[in-house]
């Protein structure tokens, strides 16, 4: 099992199958997960990429509550930070579907239009040769789903929803392909602290196999996710 | 002298970063997809990314998902000519084969299943029958 293929396009859940799975046993209160718009001003692309991510999982948290507005918000958002980074115009495209999208209340199209714009992005990247930046998004989409279900299992402890938040394989994977990135993308403060307390993350995210968290352990998670989602939105990053 | 190895390398690492599919891999992604879309149908969400490669005869492919418990999954692969018959088989994290819904239809092949516990299981493509050939997986989710 050691040698199994994993790549990010398929061994790493959009935030969409974290939400489809928590919704489940109940529908979470999605609109007590959205959070206040974040700034789109930044200057350092390693930020830029994580927020990035966040933002999409925003989107599909948006399309969860069927806010409307705050898709089309988010994704004028999204498009600000992916212009930041030079996208392609493919990606800029996605900003109008979304708007159009959200107008009609097509909320399953709008699911499939976010998991797009996030591909999107990661392979104008990988054109632009920032190879390293595409796992950034994905670090950023799964801590802001991370700490979204766990502020949702918490208000509304449920033994079956808490069962999501199990992910220890995903967590090593995470460190693994940020330990791959170029020295120079490592090395940057921001970078350095997300993967500092990825270890730590880990071993939240560890329960056995068919045992539910507790309530605490919830707590803990949320706390854990939350601290590195503070740290990836703050706003004095240079560079 | 300098200039064109530097050339060179920026060509091949361009190449590289934009590397197309060859038809035999499009035709495998096809595959799968169309074998997808059928799920689409009972309200499963195909999910927008996928692995694909060569398998040469009597070897497999393991592929490492992350899945969540509570979710369906269904994982399909297409293959292309000279494949006569592929199978889809999952495993979980401690390396035991799991029971699963299964499709087959000689170059496609499907497994569905409803994990209970949420981590790590593996996608074990096989070719049963035929020569190397392109395979693509994607999955879906409800």
């Amino acid at each position: 099992m050691a040698k199994a293929i994993r790549l990010d396009a398929i061994s790493i859940p959009t935030p969409g199958e974290l939400f489809a799975a928590l919704e489940k046993p109940g529908k979470p209160n999605w609109v007590g997960q959205m959070r206040p718009p974040i700034g789109t001003s930044y200057k350092n692309r390693a930020q830029i990429a994580l927020n990035l991510g966040g933002l999409i999982a925003d989107g599909f948290i948006a399309v969860e509550a069927k806010d409307s507005q705050q898709v089309k918000n988010i994704g004028t958002d999204i498009i600000k930070l992916a212009k930041a980074l030079g996208v392609s115009e493919n990606v800029l495209k996605r900003g109008n579907s979304i708007n159009e999208f959200a107008e009609n209340n097509e909320w399953d199209a709008l699911q499939e239009e976010l998991e797009a714009t996030q591909n999107e992005v990661k392979s104008s990247m990988q054109t632009h040769r920032d190879q390293d930046l595409v796992i950034l998004v994905s670090v950023g989409g799964w801590v802001r789903g991370t700490q979204a279900v766990s502020s949702a299992v918490m208000q509304n402890y449920d033994e079956r929803a808490a069962r999501v938040l199990r992910q220890p394989a995903l967590v090593n994977f995470i460190q693994t392909k940020l330990n791959e990135v170029s020295p120079e993308v490592r090395d940057e403060p921001l970078v350095k602290d997300v993967t500092s307390e990825l270890p730590q993350v880990e071993k939240l995210v560890s329960f056995p196999p068919g045992k539910s968290p507790t309530a605490e352990d919830v707590k803990k998670v949320n706390e854990a996710v939350g601290k590195i989602m503070t740290r990836i939105q703050a706003k004095e990053e240079s560079k | 002298m300098k200039f064109k190895v530097i050339a060179v390398l920026a060509l091949a690492a361009a190449t590289a970063f934009a590397a197309p599919e060859s038809d035999n891999e499009v035709a495998a992604r096809k595959a799968a997809l169309d074998l997808a879309g059928a799920f689409t149908n009972e309200g499963f969400k195909m999910r927008d990314g996928h692995w694909s490669g060569t398998i040469k005869p009597k070897d497999h492919a393991l592929i490492a998902v992350n899945l969540y418990a509570g979710n369906q999954y269904w994982f399909s692969v297409g293959a292309t000519e000279p494949a006569k018959k592929i199978s889809v088989n999952l495993y979980d994290e401690t390396g035991k084969l799991l029971q699963t819904e299964s499709y087959n239809e000689g170059d496609k092949a499907a497994a569905g299943f409803s994990p209970t516990s949420s981590g790590q299981y593996y996608v074990l493509v096989d070719l049963v029958e035929g020569d190397a050939s392109s395979v693509c997986l994607v999955y879906s989710y409800k």
